[in-house]
């Protein structure tokens, strides 16, 4: 082995614990770093991933039954590379669900596959003649299997059994069945692949060639997969800023610790460096030797850190996929070489660096570093503590920070990071929590034709469709049986009537509200809640879609009637995508109530409640139901475990930083802490001392850290709501309670406490005779 | 007779795969002795100080200082024994060089549950006899070497131990320091402290112990003289 080989080699051997340090601290960064970044990449590829694999339809028209004819709509078209189609299509409103009277896109096709808009079946079979396979992005559509679906405006009424559940990225209809089904197509649907779909602009055109084959006024409507393709991924694109935090927040903490202990254990390793010097090593054979002593273990931990990244990235890949249904993700290759690439640069440079400089030391100097006489730095603090009522153990402790401040600098470093990424953590739950708890604004107990889940909350029941309020149903009698029931403390009811926004091509819901909303708990994010008919408020994505502001007036038309409401207030609801308009009832007196929320007296049982008030209530022909409106998001759970996740990954990379600087303070100090151990320190007072030492560090760490983990909270919140596209109520942000930050704050101080303990142990287990044998 | 101070069975201690460093070896020091432990570099002098001063354990044998049974002490009983029993002299001095000499010297007091103030008037007094009470506010690094060592002595004695353990106490210093030292713990002897010197210089043994110890390739033996 040549010389250089030779001291390589035994600078890995003999420095074991510097070696696995830096290995271990490379292992974390790169799996959290490979993590990350899988995550951001993966929130925008899973569409164009599904959207390929079956063969997406960039651009579906749907042509006029009545002006067209099927044999007009097979032309060539150039720049069309494939097409499906054409599919008899209709518009057609079930009956069978409470609740569900969204009219559906029935779009009849003979099999799910083709050259364009290959649907893939995640349930059931196809549909054959009488059978319906439902969308995937139906709400519960598995609870719907074998369940059978009357649309009463189709001819003939026919009443259909869900036999599959389908998925078509390119979200082309509500439902399919076959071609004879629909009898009396309305239109057909035809699915085009384009050369060229990149940008709006060539799809527009490709849409007017294709309307130019048919006769004017052919074609009903097209839509652009680039449409498509933003709905889809607004669903993700909320984890985007959480993501670019922590992701952020991941590498430059990484970089730091990494960089940080190979500075600490190349720059420990000066007296080596000059007694090689001393033996005729040139100075970039001593650099050449540390930066390759640094990269062996760093490469060790970089290999581990991507199997690991991989590993861990399976299961939060799976729940991704869920949300898209088709795809198989996984982690790109070149993410994980642009993370290796990157780790090992970083391991690279700084050993360089600080091999560097040690490189030209002058050798005299070089060898003298360790017998120099210490440069006296922070003994103020040691006579300071000499006067605490102290334990002199843990007084000698506590000083230990000043004495080498750069290492102390580089500890505080690493916690303040640690404990902003556990502020950040906790604050994001806190909010993700009160936002959650926010969109369950009905807290009542019971609930009368609610229609809060649509077909969700809509289960099938064997004996046929659940009664439910009807236009011909009696309010006054309702409300009177309401009344009447034992055990009512409160009620109120809801008017909801679907109407056009003048002016905008948007369409809302109405909400008029009337009676004791005590039990309703809408949050506002700014502005009033109505007071007097004529006022509204409104969820933030109406205001977005409008272009309205709080103080502005809309224009409500219902069947021809317009009428004109001030918005007084924006409150936070996402349901109907937020295309709501909350109002007394009064507003709009000619609709009915369609659903009535009560909340029982306390201590009342519910079931028995339930039963009283559905007696009275039979002979009107309404059931009412125990409220289900509320549960936990998936969406919100997966960010909890992955926010979960990535802190302790940090919280592990920051404990890390203390470990390290911990362990070259105490390997600087072996026989200072020999002395200690002969003159008669225990064990235990050796570990208190060396913990001491890093309390008061770890205590600053968390005061600095704390606080930049707040603001990045309040950084980090809003962008989420924007990329969700709505405001968040002010209860979000305020999570942060006095006693929470004081915890916080003493976080850091245990981050720093469990990283110095494993090196203390040590310290104190040293046998004394080889410690004072240290050089 | 007096009960001894040291009592070593038998003892032996072999660092791994080596030949013994200390084999089979038995010493007695009663109270009131000055034993000079002579013999060539590698012989294990410093082994079987280190042993007698609990530091480390024997493979095999007994250690008995002052009535305790030192060989089977666990770490922090080892310690607690060293506070209160052993004072240690190193050739290199040992002391910290972030506390000031008097510092250094109150150390093992306070470790021992002494209360601040006796521990300061204790440390005081020790540094006066010594004739360093002039640096007890200076850093050791401004020390010159006798006078480190000295300091060192005095640290030793802060906490009255029944023994006085010196590793070349004039190792490290030049011919009129040396003597220094060696008048020094003459001197404590003549007070009555018992005292185990491990040194190489015969002159030294010869000045300032009235019993010699040799030691060959781990071998005890008694000198007469
Ligand atoms: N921690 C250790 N590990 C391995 N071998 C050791 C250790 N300590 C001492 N030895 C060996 O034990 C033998 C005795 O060592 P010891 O230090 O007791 O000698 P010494 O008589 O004090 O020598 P010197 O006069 O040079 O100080 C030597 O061969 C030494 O190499
Ligand atoms: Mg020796």
């Amino acid at each position: 082995m040549s010389a250089l080989g030779e001291v390589v080699r035994s600078g890995v051997g003999r420095r074991r614990v510097q070696a696995v340090v830096i290995g271990l601290s490379t292992l974390m960064a790169v799996t959290a770093s490979v993590l990350g970044a899988t995550l951001l990449d993966v929130s925008n590829a899973p569409f164009d991933k599904a959207f390929a694999e079956q063969r997406g339809s960039h651009l579906t028209v749907r042509f006029s039954a009545d002006k067209t004819t099927t044999g007009q709509l097979t032309a060539n078209v150039p720049g069309v590379t494939a097409t499906s189609g054409p599919f008899p299509t209709v518009s057609a409103t079930p009956h069978a669900q409470r609740g569900q009277r969204k009219p559906m896109t029935l779009v009849g096709r003979a099999d799910p596959g083709g050259p364009v808009d290959a649907v893939t079946l995640s349930e059931g079979r196809w549909a054959g003649p009488g059978e319906l396979v439902l969308s995937a992005d139906t709400p519960m559509p598995e609870r719907l299997m074998g369940s059978r679906i009357a649309f009463p405006d189709l001819p003939g009424g026919p009443t259909l059994t869900v036999v599959g559940v389908a998925r078509s990225v390119s979200r082309t209809a509500d439902g399919w069945v076959s071609p004879a089904t629909i009898t009396a197509p309305a239109g057909y649907q035809v699915l085009y692949r384009l050369a060229s779909a990149d940008t709006a602009d060539q799809v527009d055109a490709a849409g007017a060639a294709v309307a130019a084959t048919v006769p004017e006024g052919g074609v009903d409507g097209a839509r652009s997969w680039l449409a498509v393709k933003r709905e889809a991924v607004r669903e993700t694109a909320v984890f985007v800023p959480f993501l670019v935090a922590f992701g952020l927040l991941g590498v430059v903490m990484s970089v730091l610790v990494v960089g940080n202990v190979v500075a600490g254990a190349v720059g420990s390793g000066t007296r080596r460096i000059g007694i090689l010097k001393a033996l005729g090593f040139t100075p970039s054979q001593v650099v050449r030797a540390y930066v390759a002593q640094a990269l062996i273990p760093a490469a060790v931990g970089t290999a581990l850190g991507v199997v690991a990244g991989n590993l861990l990235a399976i299961p939060m890949l799976a729940e991704t996929e869920q949300v898209y249904g088709t795809a198989t993700l996984s982690v790109a290759v070149r993410v994980v070489a642009a993370v290796a690439a990157g780790a090992l640069g970083v391991v690279a440079v700084t050993a360089w660096a600080s091999a560097a400089r040690a490189g030209r030391l002058r050798t005299v100097d070089a060898i003298a570093v360790g017998r120099a006489a210490p440069t006296g730095r922070g003994r103020w603090a040691t006579r300071l503590t000499a006067r605490l009522p102290l334990p002199r153990p843990v007084g000698l402790g506590l000083a230990r920070p000043f004495a080498r401040p750069a290492r102390a600098a580089a500890l505080l470093v690493a916690v303040a990071f640690g404990t902003t990424a556990v502020t950040l953590a906790i604050g994001l739950v806190s909010s993700l929590a009160v936002v959650q708890d926010a969109r369950q604004t009905d807290l009542s107990d019971v609930v009368i034709g609610s229609f809060s889940g649509g077909l969700r909350n809509a289960p099938m029941s064997p004996e046929g469709p659940r009664p439910q309020l009807t236009p011909a149903t009696d309010r006054a009698a309702v409300t009177a049986a309401i009344d009447a029931q034992a055990g009512t403390k409160a009620f109120y009811s809801i008017a909801r009537t679907p109407v056009a926004v003048a002016g905008v091509t948007a369409s809302a819901d109405v909400l008029g509200f009337g009676g004791d909303l005590g039990s309703s708990r809408y949050q506002l994010i700014s502005g009033t809640w109505f007071r007097t008919p004529g006022e509204a408020v409104v969820p933030s994505p109406f205001l977005n879609a409008t272009g309205t502001r709080v103080g502005d007036d809309v224009t409500l038309e219902d069947r021809g009637q317009a009428v004109t409401v001030r918005i007084v207030g924006e409150v936070f609801d996402t349901r109907n995508d937020g295309m709501r308009v909350l109002v007394d009832a009064a507003t709009f007196p000619e609709a009915p109530a369609t659903s009535y929320h009560i909340a029982v007296e306390p201590g009342t049982d519910v079931t028995t409640y339930l039963e009283g008030l559905n007696n009275a209530l039979r002979p009107l022909g309404v059931v009412a139901d125990p409220n289900q409106d509320g549960g936990v998001g998936d969406t919100l759970l997966l960010m909890g475990a992955l926010i979960a996740f990535l802190t302790l990954m940090l919280v592990a990379v920051a404990g890390l930083g203390v470990f390290n600087a911990v362990v070259l303070d105490t390997r600087d100090r072996v026989r200072d802490l020999g002395v200690h151990k002969a003159l008669g320190t225990t064990p235990r007072q050796v570990i208190a001392m060396v913990v001491a030492s890093v309390v008061v560090t770890g205590l600053i760490g968390g005061a600095v850290g704390v606080p930049a983990g707040v603001v990045l909270h309040q950084a980090v919140l809003p962008a989420m709501g924007e990329s969700a596209g709505t405001g968040l109520p002010a209860a979000a942000f305020g999570v942060y309670g006095p006693v929470e930050l004081a915890l916080l704050v003493l976080g850091g101080v245990a981050i720093a406490v469990l990283g110095a303990l494993l090196p203390a142990g040590w310290a104190a287990g040293t046998r004394t005779a080889t410690a004072l044998r240290a050089e | 007779m007096t009960t001894p101070v040291i009592e070593l069975r038998d003892v032996s201690r072999r660092y791994d795969g080596g030949p013994p460093a200390l084999h089979e070896a038995s010493l007695t020091v009663r109270p009131g002795e000055a034993v000079a432990i002579l013999g060539p570099s590698g012989s294990g002098k410093s082994t079987l100080l280190n042993l007698i001063a609990g530091l480390d354990r024997p493979d095999a044998g007994t250690v008995t200082v002052d009535g305790v049974r030192v060989d089977g002490l666990g770490e922090a009983a080892s310690a607690k024994y060293r506070r209160t029993r052993i004072g240690m002299v190193f050739q290199f001095f040992n002391l910290l060089d972030d506390l000031t000499v008097a510092d250094n010297v109150a150390l093992p007091a306070l470790l021992a549950g002494t209360a601040r103030a006796e521990a300061r008037r204790r440390t005081a007094e020790l540094l006066a006899s010594l004739g360093v009470a002039r640096h007890a506010d200076a850093y050791p690094g401004r020390l010159s070497g006798g006078e480190r060592q000295r300091v060192a002595v005095a640290r030793a004695l802060v906490n009255r131990p029944a023994l006085l353990l010196a590793d070349e106490p004039t190792g490290a210093l030049d011919t009129t320091s040396g003597e220094d030292v060696s008048k020094l713990l003459a001197e404590l002897n003549a007070d009555g402290q018992t005292v185990v010197v491990v040194t190489h210089d015969l002159a030294l043994a010869r000045s300032c112990t009235n019993r010699t110890i040799r030691i060959v390739d781990g071998h005890v033996t008694e000198e007469n003289r």
